[in-house]
């Protein structure tokens, strides 16, 4: 399917959608957080869609707001979505997860709590993965400072 | 009190944890594994990451593109060459670079004897895991002949950095064709070897076969990419699906198995390395002549955007997602490794078996730990 197609048919779904396929090569729709949870359901649910495969999510911090980056696919049609969503909460983020939607989101929401701080709601077993318990701060987040362990250049 | 409660209330079981690894021969590098055991049968698994991890993410923020490829040689070791070849595909497809056909057959014919060696590895390691050490010495025999042809032409025997955004770093030396081709010869009567020491015996299909059995929708679901999803049947080659390099030009099969045992993970890796001797022995002739570069600025800097590329390493899918903001240093740099989503079945196809179990079936998932970590 292409892309004008897929946007056909998730352009009905909610209003509050942006597509945008400017300097990327796959459809980039930005969600806003409250939809994300039924958004996704329904990309992997729809039997033209049949988003099935997430293979990539990956945490961000676009500085005014952090968010995550969620690339699909379609085993079956082999087509491409990429959902964005954003918060805006730097102190307390917080998005619901798409962990019983997509399992695989389960470990990579972990490394994005882990890493950023985003917390996900409902989310089975939600700790630092990598870092220790007692870690400070989120290190991949643009803001954060180690001056002992990391060479600025 | 009947006699069976009796038994059962004397004899009662208790659920108690230990700890497999991170200084443990069958964990493959430093990862450990929490178990929740009831006598030997395993109730959950919960691995324990990090203790090889170095922001790999974070130190790509503040390295140049050209800077970036040697970091990823430190990610999956044993496919290091893929690696590279992700990132600079990446830079390459920012800066709408096409690199010559020469280069592209190069980048093939060694990221196919990369898995070669990789799966040799896996091979040798996966026969000492369950037990036969035999294994080992008959793999390491075959692959040290293909780390001594990167040596000679890349300049290393493991963390290559041949590949440069661009092209190659330089030309393949003048012994290298030859060199290939009399391995290819050589090879071809060992892997029929390796199905008589190994695949037929007794001993090993019973400890693999029909145990740690994967579904295909649950493949899918926990994202597991390479020969992990091709055991249960998910057709999932990158090479196929979304073709680089040279490998539309060449002719091979997918390998597919829809039992998801570890037994069938193990063969599509043995019949994975019938398609790569395939694939070398299709190209080592047709070495195109020409430039094994594009010129490019001393310092690359990527039009404002995001890129993503999608390469097949030994072990599955990688991904490289770079957000670019115009400047020299990418904005965010996101590797999706393969080990990482692999790693995620374990609790669920791993749980009700036994601790020996546990051992056979990570060897078929095939952990390098630094990939997982990053």
């Amino acid at each position: 399917m292409t892309n004008a197609e897929i946007q056909h048919i998730v352009t009905n779904w909610s209003d509050k959608l942006e597509f945008t396929e400017e300097a990327s090569e796959f459809l980039n729709v930005i969600v806003p957080k409250e939809e994300l949870y039924s958004i996704c359901e329904q990309l992997k649910a729809n039997a033209d869609l049949k988003f099935d495969y997430l293979f990539c999510l990956t945490g961000m911090d676009w500085g005014s707001a952090l968010g995550v980056i969620y690339h699909l696919e379609s085993t079956t049609f082999r087509h491409n979505i990429v959902v964005k969503v954003k918060t805006e909460d730097r102190e307390n983020p917080t998005l619901d997860t798409v962990s019983d939607i997509w399992y695989t989101a389960e470990f990579h929401e972990m490394e994005v709590f882990d890493f950023f701080g985003i917390k996900f709601n409902n989310h089975p077993n939600l700790k630092r993965l990598f870092l220790p318990e007692d870690w400070e701060g989120y290190p991949l987040r643009k803001d954060y400072v180690d001056e002992v362990n990391m060479v600025i250049k | 009190m009947s006699k069976d409660q009796l038994i059962k209330s004397n004899f009662k079981t208790e659920e108690y944890f230990i700890n497999m690894g991170p200084q443990h021969p069958a964990t493959h590098g430093v990862l450990r594994l929490i178990l929740t055991i009831d006598g030997e049968i395993i109730r959950n698994i919960e691995p324990d990451l990090g203790y090889i991890h170095r922001s790999i993410e974070k130190m790509c923020e503040r390295d140049s593109y050209q800077q970036i490829v040697h970091l990823t040689d430190r990610m999956d070791y044993l496919s290091s060459h893929i690696n590279n070849e992700a990132v600079c595909l990446v830079v390459e497809k920012g800066l709408e670079i096409e690199v010559p056909e020469r280069v592209k057959v190069i980048r093939t014919i060694i990221a196919e004897l990369t898995r070669i060696a990789s799966h040799c590895l896996w091979w040798g390691v996966m026969g000492m895991d369950v037990g036969a050490l035999t294994t080992y010495f008959y793999a390491f025999r075959d692959r040290e002949m293909i780390n001594d042809i990167f040596e000679e032409t890349c300049g290393a025997r493991l963390t290559m950095n041949y590949n440069i955004p661009g092209g190659l770093m330089f030309d393949i030396h003048p012994n290298f064709v030859k060199r290939v081709k009399d391995f290819i010869t050589h090879f071809k009567t060992k892997i029929p070897e390796y199905d008589l020491l190994l695949t037929g015996n007794v001993i090993f299909q019973k400890r693999t076969k029909g145990i740690g059995v994967l579904t295909k929708e649950d493949a899918i679901s926990f994202g597991a990419s390479g020969p992990v999803a091709r055991g249960s049947g998910v057709s999932c080659d990158i090479r196929k699906i979304h073709s680089y390099s040279a490998y539309d030009k060449v002719n091979f099969n997918e390998v597919l198995f829809t039992e998801g045992d570890s037994l069938s993970r193990y063969k599509v890796r043995i019949q994975e390395l019938w398609e790569s001797v395939s694939i070398v022995e299709q190209l080592i002739d047709n070495i195109p002549e020409g430039d094994i570069k594009v010129p490019t600025k001393a310092v690359i800097k990527l039009p404002k955007g995001e890129f993503y590329q999608r390469v097949e390493t030994a072990r599955g899918e990688l991904g490289v997602y770079v957000n670019s903001t115009g400047t020299k240093n990418p904005y965010r740099v996101k590797f999706r490794s393969p080990g990482f989503s692999n790693l995620s079945v374990l609790n669920k196809i791993a749980k009700g078996y036994k601790i020996g179990d546990l051992v056979a079936i990570m060897s078929t998932i095939d952990i390098v730990v630094p990939d997982i970590d990053r």
